[in-house]
């Protein structure tokens, strides 16, 4: 049997590559700090942590706000990237704080920790998540069948029409995508890339009727077409959906009006 | 502070609060008051599945799946319940297909299904193929079709909205659910809401321990604020430890990476299940997988330096099937790990993961006030209640199904009982147990920090109140939780404002915690026998004697404003299914 890699440093006695003896470094979090009841501006304040460098950036905001700092603010529940509450910008990127571990960040120089761009700050990392949310109920996210009587037992779909938006099911709403669109920071009013997503995971399932009524909602002035493809979703998605390829689906499906 | 009336007001949004929604707000006046966005709860965490007789690879029936939920709740289950949700657990699929979820397929375009721990043919005969499933996301794929549907039906959602208390008023000497109050964490405001229903749905409470696969919101929320109010807590001593959590972590490795074909492995390479388990082997119930590991690491076949974990090991199943089966959890390794399950096997060791007590309820999804009355206007459904469907132990895919086969009983019951009672009067300044909280926490000064005593808490429910229990371990816990308690009443928060206080709930949340605790450990000293996760080593055999019965827990408040916890039980409910030694 295999060892794992883990076993592999520890029985050597050697640490992992670039990081001392002692598994803790030292860090420096460089946080944009940003609370209306205190002051109308943002400010960045940094923190020097003491911290083993294969914990995640979340386990860095608790050490912050649990022994130095108790007002810094933050959403987290799952903290293993399922749960989607923790999308922030750290060192310029959109990432999942709880997916994000420090020694894949280069903890050499401050990490930048900031709120996700496009939506209103409220406090600190925590900002305003209802346009995003409205954004995706318009794309009418749930499925819409045309029959007047229910099957008594499950509808029948073939793996290969299971599989045909398969990717897009994988989304968990997080926003890392929708606030990393150059277009969306310009314009709220654009859908972004997180409801087309969601209008593709409909569109393509081969149980759905409403498929026309989903590309006639982002065939607006504010639906798919205003993607400049710029690919910033896809490198932003902690799930790994390639959220281009799926808008580019919906584009092509517009145009073809085949899905 | 702001009044709001409805029929039905639902406490959390995660699988069961949302099913019963969706049935709710057909047919009443519904909001649902959530701590956490409704898509962030931690139904979507769950991976392995949802168990139903479907009968579509193999064949099966529910009156096997009643029989193995039985067997593994061991015997402490009321198989009235547990012949309901095996029941109606295949209605239950079937809806959620019907709603959307794109439920893996066999080769006939049917729902298809795995095998699962416990989960057996002809009364134990062999493992059966009764979970249905979505890759490794079955949760995710629940709480996202239910949360649509929630959307499709104009669900009212007061999001990011904290319940801390639960209103009563007598009625004719009979306590009435009035309403609840909830703190607006954007705002600080405080919030009475009146309902004829109320349905707790607020999940569970696993992060009184270090290591465990909960979310950090899993803190008791719902238990905490009807115990407070003088209701029973049922079996609170059986927690459920998944055998596979990553190693220190505690983030959960589904049972379908058995199911799939896993093996656990010690550092002898060695297969042990098969000689704890010679039938299910590594698809045995939890409580037994768990005990088998930590039996093999104390006595020094544990893996690593330190010899703390066991192996799961997927090295033999072909990456094709680890991709399409085990996405999620192979790209947690990697992440956290740095492992590659294709050819290195998974350090993991049990996590904390469920809370088999709880609200105590009927089959309605009825609160209970004693051992068989009814409080007239309240519901639970979900972790935060205690049916019982799971007994002392709770089999794996079991859970994503009780949340859709009690949340959509509890979601019927409490719509259809508003539909015929008027409110009941709110108790005077209903609001002043949540005020006189939240004001001395946010203005004490005392020198207690809220992290220091939850780190001390959670390690000595880590160290003492675990997979193994004794007599003497659980003395040192409920010493320590009376210690913390103590320490807590001078917990200051550094965050004094109004808007998104976090440091604030996480105090609220602290004292949920180390209330519920308290009543887990009290509840685990006072049965002296093992049963499914209730471990004694000073009463290792079950005793069906003295211990065929259900704790209830209740609060007591002297005179003197001292308080303790009152033990009563409550009868198990027995149909067809007699007790028998359990194996597997």
């Amino acid at each position: 049997m295999a060892t794992p890699t883990l076993d592999k440093a520890d029985a050597a006695g050697t640490p992992e590559p670039g990081f001392a003896d002692s598994p803790y470094i030292t860090a420096t979090f460089r946080i944009r700090r940003f609370n209306p009841e205190v002051s109308a501006e943002a400010v960045w304040e940094d923190f020097q942590l003491e911290i083993d460098p294969k914990e995640r950036v979340l386990d860095a905001l608790h050490k912050i706000k649990w022994d130095h700092d108790g007002t810094l603010t933050f959403r987290r529940s799952c903290a293993h990237g399922i749960c989607g509450s923790d999308a922030m910008r750290i060192n310029g990127k959109n990432r999942l704080a709880c997916k994000t571990l420090i020694k894949d960040i280069n903890p050499a120089k401050p990490i930048t920790v900031e709120p996700i761009k496009g939506l209103t700050v409220l406090k600190d990392l925590v900002v305003d998540m209802e346009p995003f949310f409205q954004a995706y109920r318009d794309v009418m996210p749930f499925l819409i069948t045309k029959e007047t009587n229910e099957p008594t037992r499950e509808r029948l779909q073939t793996a290969e029409d299971r599989e045909r938006f398969d990717d897009t099911t994988k989304c968990i709403l997080c926003a890392a995508c929708t606030s990393s669109c150059p277009v969306f920071w310009n314009d709220g009013q654009y859908f972004g890339p997180a409801a087309i997503v969601n209008a593709h995971r409909f569109i393509f399932d081969s149980r759905d009727d409403a498929g026309e009524q989903r590309l006639e909602i982002l065939n607006d002035k504010d639906g798919v077409w205003r993607c400049r493809t710029t690919f910033n979703c896809t490198d932003a998605c902690p799930r790994g959906i390639e959220v281009t390829k799926a808008i580019q689906e919906v584009k092509r499906a517009l145009i073809t009006r085949r899905f | 502070m702001k009044i709001h009336k409805y029929d039905t007001v639902i406490v959390g949004a995660g699988g069961a609060g949302m099913r019963a929604a969706i049935e709710s707000t057909k047919r009443s006046r519904t909001a649902v008051l959530t701590k956490l966005y409704p898509t962030r709860s931690h139904t979507g965490a769950a991976q392995g599945g949802m168990a139903a007789a479907l009968a579509n690879v193999e064949e099966d029936n529910w009156e096997w799946h009643t029989f193995d939920t039985i067997k593994g709740g061991d015997y402490l289950v009321d198989q009235d319940a547990a012949e309901i949700l095996a029941k109606e657990a295949i209605d239950a699929v079937l809806d959620l297909e019907k709603m959307g979820l794109p439920f893996n397929r066999t080769p006939d375009g049917t729902i298809d299904q795995r095998r699962f721990g416990g989960h057996s043919r002809n009364h134990g005969e062999a493992p059966v193929r009764r979970s249905c499933y979505a890759a490794d996301r079955t949760g995710h794929m629940i709480l996202q079709t239910l949360y649509q549907n929630c959307v499709k039906e104009g669900v009212e959602f007061f999001n990011e909205f904290y319940v801390l208390d639960q209103l009563i008023t007598e009625v004719d000497g009979v306590k009435t659910s009035a309403g609840v109050v909830a703190y607006e964490l954007a705002t600080g405001e405080i919030h009475v809401f009146q309902a004829k229903a109320v349905i707790y749905a607020s999940g569970g409470t696993g992060k009184f321990f270090k290591v465990t696969s909960n979310a950090h919101t899993l803190t008791g929320d719902g238990q905490a604020a009807v115990y407070r109010r003088g209701l029973p807590l049922e079996d609170m001593e059986f927690f459920q430890f998944h055998p596979t959590g990553i190693w220190r972590m505690g983030i959960l490795l589904t049972e379908g990476a058995r199911g799939e074909g896993g093996i656990l492995r010690n550092k002898d390479g060695e297969r042990f299940m098969e000689k704890y388990a010679p039938v299910m082997k590594d698809l045995a119930s939890r409580d037994v997988v768990s005990r088998s590991i930590y039996t093999e690491i104390r006595e020094g076949r544990g893996c690593g330096p330190e010899g703390d974990h066991v192996y799961l090991d997927l090295t033999h199943l072909p990456p094709e099937q680890l991709d399409a089966k085990l996405p999620d959890i192979t790209e947690f390794a990697r992440t956290y790990l740095g492992i590659e399950p294709y050819t290195d096997p998974i350090p993991i060791q049990p996590t904390a993961h469920y809370a088999m007590g709880g609200i105590p309820t009927n089959v309605q999804g009825e609160v209970l006030a004693d051992n068989t009355t009814v409080v007239p206007g309240l519901y639970a459904a979900g972790e935060v209640a205690c049916v019982s469907v799971h007994g002392a132990n709770r089999l794996g895919t079991n859970s994503l199904l009780d949340i859709n086969v009690f949340g959509r009983r509890a979601g019927i019951a409490a719509a259809q009982y508003s539909a015929t009672v008027d409110h009941v009067e709110l108790p005077e300044d209903p609001a002043s147990l949540v005020v006189s909280q939240i004001e001395r926490l946010r203005s004490s000064t005392g020198g207690e920090r809220v992290a220091d005593i939850r780190r001390e808490l959670q390690e000595t429910m880590d160290a003492n109140v675990m997979v193994f229990r004794t007599e003497q371990t659980i003395k040192t816990a409920v010493e320590k939780i009376a210690e913390l308690r103590e320490r807590y009443l001078n917990v200051s928060v550094q965050d004094k404002g109004k808007r998104f206080n976090t440091d604030l709930l996480e105090a609220v949340e602290l004292g949920n915690l180390l209330d519920l605790a308290e009543v887990m450990a009290v509840s685990a000293l006072a049965r002296k026998e093992s049963r499914g996760g209730h471990y004694r080593e000073d009463y290792p055999n079950r005793d069906d004697v003295n211990f065929m019965r259900h704790t209830m827990a209740y609060r007591e408040v002297g005179d003197d404003g001292t308080e303790s916890i009152r033990l009563d039980y409550k009868p198990v409910v027995q149909t067809r299914y007699q007790p028998m030694e359990r194996k597997y």
